[in-house]
């Protein structure tokens, strides 16, 4: 079967998704549309070498509507022959548009592909888009639906993790992100963004708070502990569809949950004619990639069961792979991912995740591709899992392979 | 015509009465509403008419549906009822559009005619909903009229126009505790809800309704949601404010109804979907969830027992022909915590009571009971000083047996004892007047054997309390082997006096409600020794639909109790005794001092304030939790049939004489999942099959308490129902 190589991974730095983050006066067609560029021109691409733009967004509305995947071809330098392909899995959209790319590639249409995402949650602020599964009352009590933080809480009430063990996770995110900046562990990867003008309006994570304690993390308010308990009283819906815990521990705050913040990355996946074509040195095959749905009430276990759902198809165990991405969305998910297969803690998001570092919704699948390869060949090691959980109770994952 | 009454006065404005012959408060029927359709045509198509007016010859203005219409409608379209109800509801939604929309132009809004309504008192569910069809509603100022939708108390939910109206009226946060909640208010708080626009003085009522009639504009006839550029009031579903709304909405229906109530799950998706539409397609939505609900048969069971056979009872379905047996004078001996209540409930439905205990401090603090919950009251603003006075002037509370002289009833609840019981039984009979009908409210003593001590055992009867008196519906009263006819109707008659709802069961052990209690506990004890999670055990009640689960109920009626009846029953059966396993849990815990609610420590931990916390862990460190679970489905399985089979063994067994009062008293009585009907009705939902299934598999994994009756098995082969069998005339088919 034909392979599909990643030929190259950039990302945006992340902004903070607030009114003062210094991405909030780039439009998402913009930010898009820069790191399209940077894809072609880094790899010296002209204007009809790839196939489709398949871009992953969750919020698809306003700026980020009308199919941005196209309107970021239009904005970029791209040529207008390539038509661009709008695509939402939640957070696992960068993701999904990677493995869409690969396996078009695999089944032979098209030598190459530009994927991956954007999300400018300053700007389309998440849940604007509305959603049915919340608000519709047939469907939200069909599903037992409750917020994704209840449902983060909810993972470390059955699976048993504290509110400590958490924090610490999230300050060890802190201190490895910290450490990778300072090693410039990122710099391949990294897109600096500028202005029309060239001048640089962010080079960096700004999200990080370096320096995080578990003390300080101490004293943060549980996020999800009122909606939960009191108004409007998701933890009674959650008992419903687990009737065997007594009580939600509510062990989730911002300091370790992923941040909010704006950003984009692209991975450049083709064949080896593609690579031949262009004068492009493969980096790593995607060697498999899944999704999974599971239940939507508990939502975010998902990695686990995609992860199990891999390495059967793919004839693999847990110790075939090198270096594990797990995005951080909140702390109780990875710890959930640990614990399931009982991986050594210094094989995971090595280099610090989205709880420092922030998770730009649409883009932080494709970004923790970039990221696990570029370990990879920092340290020489071969094969590496990326996988997230996703919202309405979902699960995907990519496993790479270094050539 | 005789419901609705039409007239035209010379200033041209029709006026459409609504008065019922022979009943006090209007209630449409079939007829009426053809009635009332054809009031509608005539004051549209007259050219002299310039307005209407809506009104009721009685001092209210309706108090709501015959219920029958629904199950008319049903039969009517015989295999398909479904179509039957949708085409049902529609037909009425038109005549209800008709009159809103009033001969206006449906493009220009322009060139209608006037309607108001002007309600003179009380107007509930379609009482109000017709008011909400209206362009304008006066209410008479009167503090004791209710106006609101207490549909969804029932079972269902506004179904004709008034969730629609209503929601899109208030807007969906403001609307939820009128439709969520069936909130009844009186006029001034109607007003201030924005249902109503004008509560006047009850004599210028019609002048009033006139008087708009006569000078509204075309403009002020145009609903709101039928004007250019209607927004949802509080934001549609997808609006920001709306989003909150509606998830928040979801979640605390879901999680306060536990999911079994279908009522207002359908009520809250025909709000939900009608919001994002139309005003006529909003009402055809609300059509289609309407007889979704109607068509589900928990919603016609509910009405059936705790509308139609709940009246039923309390009116005397079973009450023999005798003369009336209202009652003047009661003595109640024993002024502990039932007798204190039984006193006051008498007390304030304007019995004479004369209080008995053996000290006068004992007795005045009995009495004293009465006082604490009328000054409740009174803080409340229920009750006046005056009529707390009068009803403490009504309880003599007292030492002296002679006072008992003129006791027409006599109602015992002294201690538990078969002695003491006796002796008291004696020295009063000796007192009062030989017609004098004695009752004990025993829980757990048999009546049969307390009447050996009387010397009159037709006169002789029990009329058994549930905890707090105040509170609790339910009155058991049980015949014993030679109960009399009298002694029952008074009984009865008693407790429609103290306006509780009765049930007549003969005499056994723990007679019904105990019956089917003990052993729902004793289930839940039981799986707490297995190891099972003590979470799992008490939510798999809730998600049933019981108010309480085995555990925090045993903790409520304390563990002390638990052990008093193990020991008792156990010294009765002997070698027959099954629940060595139970025990074995419940006296631990007595030993650990962990005596229940009370005690401040039971299977929950208690806070200072008695305030219930968690499950109490030390539980598991003696009956460690199993690794293996059960599933939530076999749980609830032995939960339900540990009591439901009791009810069976009873009707089998011919302590209840009447399905009525087994589904009634489980549900008033120990708050048997509501939505279902009561246990009867419940079985009828899934089926004797289905039921015979699960006790047979229930019996092969968990012993012989779970063995299939007789009964139960005979209607599975016949395919027959409980109601189907047992049900007399009317009610052996739903509502």
């Amino acid at each position: 079967m034909t392979e599909a190589y990643i030929y190259d991974a950039v990302r945006s730095p992340r902004g903070k998704g607030r009114k003062d983050g210094s991405l909030h006066e780039v439009t998402s067609a913009a930010l898009s549309a820069k790191i399209l560029n940077a894809v072609k021109e880094r790899n010296g691409l002209d204007g009809h070498a790839v196939e489709d733009v398949i871009w992953g967004n969750v919020t698809q509305v306003g700026e980020q509507g009308g199919c941005l995947a196209r309107t970021a071809v239009l904005a970029s330098d791209l040529d207008e022959s390539i038509p661009g392909l709008a695509i939402n899995r939640f957070c696992a959209s960068g993701m999904e548009a990677v493995n869409i790319a690969a396996n078009q590639i695999k089944g032979g249409a098209g030598m190459g592909y530009i994927a991956g995402g954007v999300e400018m949650m300053g700007r389309v602020p998440m849940g604007s888009d509305g959603a049915a599964i919340a608000v519709d009352p047939s469907l939200a009590m069909k599903t037992y639906f409750v917020p994704q933080g209840i449902s983060a809480d909810i993972i470390a009430t059955q699976y048993g993790f504290t509110r400590e063990e958490a924090d610490a996770l999230a300050v060890q995110s802190q201190n490895r992100a910290e450490a990778a900046w300072k090693d410039n562990r990122f710099a391949k990867s990294i897109v600096p963004i500028t202005d029309q003008n060239g001048l640089t309006i962010l080079d960096r994570d700004e999200y990080m708070r370096p320096g995080t304690t578990v003390e300080a993390l101490g004293n943060l308010k549980a996020s999800f502990k009122d909606m939960g308990e009191s108004m409007p009283g998701f933890d009674k819906v959650a008992l419903m569809k687990y009737p065997h815990l007594e009580k939600i521990n509510h062990i989730h705050h911002a300091g370790n949950s992923s941040g909010i913040v704006d950003g984009a990355a692209a991975v450049l996946i083709g064949n080896k004619e593609f690579g031949e074509k262009w004068g492009l040195k493969p980096r790593a095959r995607i060697r498999a990639t899944a999704k999974i749905g599971t239940d939507p009430t508990i939502m975010l276990t998902g990695p686990v069961p995609v992860t199990q759902k891999i390495l059967a198809d793919n004839g693999m165990t847990i110790n075939d792979i090198d270096l594990f991405e797990v995005n951080e969305a909140f702390a109780a998910v990875v710890m959930r991912f640990m614990q399931a297969f009982d991986v050594d803690e210094n094989k995971v998001n090595v280099n610090g995740g989205a709880i420092a570092m922030g998770h730009p919704l649409g883009a932080t699948g494709a970004m923790i591709i970039g990221t696990v390869l570029d370990e990879l060949e920092r340290t020489g090691k071969g094969v590496g899992l990326a996988t997230l959980c996703i919202a309405s109770g979902m699960g995907a994952a990519t496993i790479i392979e270094r050539v | 015509m005789t419901d609705f009454h039409y007239s035209v006065d010379a200033d041209g404005v029709a006026t459409i009465t609504w008065d019922l012959p022979n009943k006090s408060m209007n209630v449409l029927s079939m007829e009426g509403i053809k009635e009332f359709d054809a009031c509608i045509d005539k004051a549209l198509g007259d050219d002299a008419v310039k307005g209407i007016i809506v009104t009721s010859g009685k001092d209210t203005f309706a108090g709501g549906m015959d219920l029958n219409i629904i199950a008319r409608m049903k039969e009517e379209a015989g295999d398909e009822p479904a179509k039957g109800l949708f085409e049902g509801l529609m037909s009425m939604h038109a005549i209800l559009r008709k009159l809103e929309r009033a001969g206006m132009d449906p493009k220009t809004n322009k060139g209608g005619k006037p309607v108001a309504c002007a309600m003179p008192g009380t107007g509930l569910g379609i009482g109000l909903e017709i008011p909400l069809a209206c362009h304008r509603i006066f209410v008479a100022d009167n503090p004791k009229a209710k106006i609101g939708l207490p549909e969804i108390k029932v079972g269902i939910f506004p179904g004709m126009g008034g969730t629609t109206r209503v929601s899109r009226l208030l807007g969906a946060m403001a609307a939820a505790p009128i439709l969520l909640e069936g909130k009844l208010m009186d006029p001034k708080k109607a007003k201030s809800s924005g249902i109503v626009h004008e509560v006047v003085e009850p004599s210028e009522l019609l002048a009033k309704a006139k008087d708009w009639v006569l000078n509204a504009k075309d403009a002020d006839i145009v609903k709101p949601w039928d004007a250019k550029g209607w927004k949802m009031p509080g934001g549609a579903p997808y609006h920001p404010a709306g989003f909150m709304t509606f998830v928040g909405a979801s979640a605390m229906v879901h999680g306060n109804t536990q999911g079994v109530y279908p009522a207002a799950k359908a009520l809250l998706s025909a709000v939900y979907e009608g919001a994002m539409v139309p005003f006529d397609t909003a009402i055809k939505i609300e059509a289609r969830w309407f007889t979704n609900v109607l068509m589900n048969p928990s919603s016609s069971n509910m009405i059936r027992s705790l509308f139609i056979n709940k009246e039923a009872l309390e009116k005397g379905a079973n009450r023999p022909a005798v003369d009336d047996q209202t009652v003047k004078k009661v003595g109640v001996l024993g002024a502990g915590m039932m007798g204190a209540g039984i006193a006051y409930v008498s007390a304030n439905a304007g019995i004479e009571v004369v209080l008995i205990d053996q000290k006068q401090e004992a007795a005045d603090k009995g009495k004293s009971y009465s006082e604490t919950i009328l000054d409740k009251g009174i803080s409340r603003k229920k009750v006046t000083p005056e009529k707390k006075e009068e009803v403490l002037g009504r309880i003599l509370a007292t030492t002296d047996l002679d006072a008992l002289k003129g006791c027409d009833l006599i109602i015992e609840a002294v201690f538990e004892d078969i002695g003491v019981k006796a002796e008291m039984t004696k020295k009063v009979e000796a007192i009062v007047d030989e017609n004098c009908i004695f009752a004990s409210n025993t829980s757990t003593l048999p009546i049969s054997e307390l009447a050996k001590a009387s010397v009159r055992p037709d006169q002789f009867i029990g009329i058994h309390f549930f905890s707090p008196v105040d509170k609790m519906l339910l009155v058991e009263i049980i015949k014993g082997k030679q109960t009399g006819d009298v002694a029952v109707a008074k009984a009865l008659d008693y407790v429609r006096q103290i306006r509780k709802t009765p049930i007549v069961v003969n005499d056994a052990r723990f007679f019904y409600a105990n019956r089917c209690i003990i052993p729902y506990i004793n289930e839940g004890v039981r799986m707490a020794a297995e190891g099972v999670d003590l979470p799992l055990i008490e939510n798999a009640a809730k998600l049933l639909g019981f108010p309480l689960g085995p555990l925090q109920l045993i903790d409520e009626t304390s563990i002390d109790l638990g052990v008093k009846i193990a020991k008792a029953t156990k010294a009765a059966m002997g070698d027959d005794y099954p629940d060595e396993a139970v025990d074995e849990v419940v006296f631990w815990m007595f030993d650990q001092g962990r005596l229940g609610k009370k005690a401040g420590a039971g299977f929950y931990d208690y806070d200072e304030k008695g305030k219930r916390g968690l499950l109490w862990k030390g539980f598991t460190d003696e009956f460690p939790a199993a690794d293996a679970q059960p599933d939530l489905d076999e749980v609830q399985h032995r939960l339900m049939m540990a009591q439901v089979l009791e009810a069976v063994r009873a009707l089998e067994d011919g302590v209840l004489t009447d399905i009525r009062e087994g589904d009634v008293g489980a549900i008033l009585g120990w708050g048997f999942a509501p939505w279902s009907g009561g246990p009867f009705a419940w079985l009828d939902i899934i089926g004797a099959a289905k039921a015979v299934e699960i006790c047979d598999n229930l019996t092969a994994t968990h012993g012989p308490r779970f063995k299939t009756p007789e009964l139960l098995r005979d209607l599975a082969k016949s395919g027959e129902t409980f109601y189907g069998r047992f049900g007399t005339g009317k009610d052996s088919k739903a509502a």
